[in-house]
């Protein structure tokens, strides 16, 4: 009997430990949400909110080619940003855990997320000057003679995407090398005893076990880029809009608020089956 | 603690902590605001938020001005809508939209002589705008045009005094195109021969037309920061939409700049400064109204960090430079308000079609 009452007394404690955190996450997540999903079924007309239920900015949104566009801008362009990512910042994790020895690892790692520490709209700004008809690359190409006449690099998605990319490398950095360097030595030994050369080694059993660090690393760019509203604004040009830029719109321009909540669901909802589809990598394990 | 925690079981104390929360939340909420007496909140452009034309009126009545910007009356409208009323003491709102204030009823009568009505530039009073039934509901505090800007070190000036170079094969990929649909749709309205004053629905598919033609032309559409920079740093050329507000206050170290207003005319903007109706402080309201028309009041606003403009009070020259008054054109006012519109005053209908055009422009 007094052993169930110390487990209840136990039990109360642990949930007089959570239960400050389960109200910030309803106070300041769950309620708001939810205040979020009934004002999307609600409609701005005129001047004013109008309290129905309706789907109708929802049907909107599939409807209206600009708005749609909006979520496709943003999932090709987060799909591109993400596979260029992985593509530079795998190597990049890889010398910084392989190449470099121990003692500089720290001090190499620190100068590839050293871009971090600057402001996110100083760089994207600072991305424009260089991408611009008279940035820095256009001059050297002018210079060198490569080029007759300026690229056009600035105020377009290949911009918006080189903002991108260059931040999100040095994330995916840091999620694969903090991968890699949990590897040990022996499953390449191993490998290589049983015969596999350099590249089938990498192919079958170090890229396999980085894949946690990799999907995981891929998953926070998906997030954050698809959810940006500075980068593709500042160095996009207004030339396409993306979803967030749409949300904007409705909030600053049109005052349309419902239609704004109606986005951010369908924002949230694309998140959540990214979230789905890399869960299995998500996992927090320990071995 | 840790007994009386024992003592009630886990949903019941999640249920007290919720509700300890929520009526925190509520209290936080629905109580007064804690504002100091001396306080007063403003809803401004951003030409407002310049120290240099707050501080004096700070000093000079030991005050703290709250601003807030916003961006559009509807922007503007909505967070009016949402706050609590005496929230806002000051209203900053565009002149050909003070009338959709005075539809709400959010603002107070000003006592007509308590405004230097006299000393106002005569074609911007606007009394059809900022009156109703004889009663003053805002002045006119500054004005400008949305035109064209551009380096004439680069372009030919003679192409700029005709609005459809715009949108030749000459300019292609050097122009930004003003972010801000009102001017913009008007622009391209004058540009087809429709006066601003008179835009209906069936306007508008020959103006999205136009709109998309000249997207196809420009090389990006942008805010006022991204546009003066762009022109600036010889991204582009040309910025369409731009104007005195613009290049203004850029000249000093760009000479290389300019404006000016084509053949075919332009649009006029104008914006007015109010007193809320719900408002506590209706006195300091007014004297801070008092002070944004007063000449030095508005020589500051003229000049003002965010965008310099023409100032709606005449006698604010007597505090402007010489080089000042150059810059924004002072002595060929009259000329250029005779060659220009006010912004189109679309109905709540029509206004949704020019956004919805403007955002298939963008997305194209």
């Amino acid at each position: 009997m007094a052993h169930v009452s110390l487990e209840v007394a136990e039990r109360r404690k642990a949930w007089s430990f959570v239960a400050p955190a389960l109200v910030w996450t309803f106070v300041f997540f769950v309620a708001p949400f939810l205040f979020m999903a009934a004002m999307s079924l609600w409609e701005q007309q005129g001047g004013g909110i109008v309290r129905v239920w309706k789907l109708n900015n929802y049907i909107a949104f599939f409807e209206k080619d600009a708005l749609f566009r909006g979520l496709t801008n943003s999932l090709e362009i987060t799909a591109i940003v993400t596979v260029f990512s992985i593509l530079l910042a795998y190597p990049l994790a890889w010398i910084i855990a392989e190449r470099v020895p121990q003692k500089y690892q720290r001090t190499a790692l620190i100068l590839a997320i050293l871009p971090f520490w600057t402001s996110y709209v100083v760089r994207s700004y600072s991305w424009l000057l260089v991408l611009s008809r008279n940035g820095v690359i256009n001059q050297a190409l002018l210079n060198l003679g490569v080029i007759s006449e300026p690229l056009e690099l600035a105020s377009n998605r290949t911009a918006t995407v080189i903002g991108f990319v260059h931040f999100f490398v040095m994330l995916l950095t840091l999620t694969i090398y903090a991968n890699l360097v949990q590897l040990s030595p022996n499953y390449r030994r191993a490998a290589a005893d049983l015969g596999a050369n350099a590249f089938q080694t990498f192919w079958h059993v170090i890229l396999p076990l980085t894949m946690p660090g990799i999907m995981t690393g891929a998953f926070l760019t998906f997030v954050l880029c698809i959810g940006d509203y500075v980068t593709p604004q500042i160095l996009g040009g207004n030339n396409e809009l993306v979803l967030p830029q749409i949300i904007m719109l409705q909030l600053g321009r049109r005052a349309d608020f419902p239609m704004a909540a109606a986005l951010s669901i369908i924002l949230m909802l694309v998140v959540t089956a990214a979230y789905i589809a890399c869960a299995r990598w998500l996992k927090i394990e320990r071995t | 603690m840790t007994d009386f925690i024992a003592g009630i079981s886990a949903p019941r104390f999640l249920t007290f902590a919720a509700t300890l929360a929520l009526a925190a939340a509520a209290a936080a909420l629905t109580s007064e605001p804690v504002l100091a007496q001396d306080e007063l909140n403003a809803l401004v452009w951003c030409d407002h938020t310049d120290p240099a034309l707050i501080e004096p009126f700070e000093k000079a009545n030991n005050v703290k001005v709250n601003l807030k910007e916003y961006e559009g009356t509807g922007a503007g409208l909505s967070i009016i809508d949402q706050s609590r009323p005496g929230d806002w003491d000051v209203l900053v709102i565009d002149g050909v939209d003070v009338q959709r204030a005075v539809d709400k009823d959010i603002l107070a009568e000003i006592p007509a002589d308590a405004l230097p009505n006299a000393d106002i530039f005569p074609d911007v009073r606007m009394e059809a705008n900022n009156s109703r039934d004889g009663r003053i509901y805002a002045v006119t505090e500054k004005f400008g045009y949305n035109t064209v800007s551009y380096d004439k070190t680069k372009v030919d000036p003679a192409d700029m005094k005709d609005m459809s170079k715009l949108w030749s094969e000459k300019y292609k990929g050097r122009i930004a195109v003003y972010d801000y649909y009102l001017p913009m749709i008007g622009l391209t309205g004058i540009d087809l021969g429709k006066a601003t004053a008179s835009l209906t629905d069936a306007d508008m598919p020959a103006i999205k037309d136009k709109l998309l033609a000249l997207k196809a032309n420009a090389k990006q559409v942008s805010d006022v920061v991204s546009s003066q920079t762009a022109l600036a740093t010889g991204e582009v050329d040309i910025v369409f939409g731009g104007g005195e507000w613009l290049t203004a206050g850029l000249v000093k170290d760009k000479p290389n700049l300019d404006w000016t207003i084509p053949e075919q005319g332009a649009v006029r903007w104008a914006q007015s400064i109010g007193v809320m109706k719900d408002s506590t402080k209706k006195d300091l309201a007014l004297k801070f109204v008092q002070y944004i028309v007063s000449p030095e009041g508005q020589a500051r606003l003229a000049t003002s960090s965010c965008y310099w403009a023409m100032p709606a009070n005449a006698k604010a020259g007597e505090h402007l430079t010489d080089e000042q008054k150059a810059a924004l054109r002072w002595n060929e006012q009259a000329d250029y308000l005779k060659r220009t519109q006010l912004y189109p005053i679309p109905t709540a209908e029509l206004d949704a079609k020019m956004q919805d055009a403007w955002t298939e422009m963008l997305q194209n």
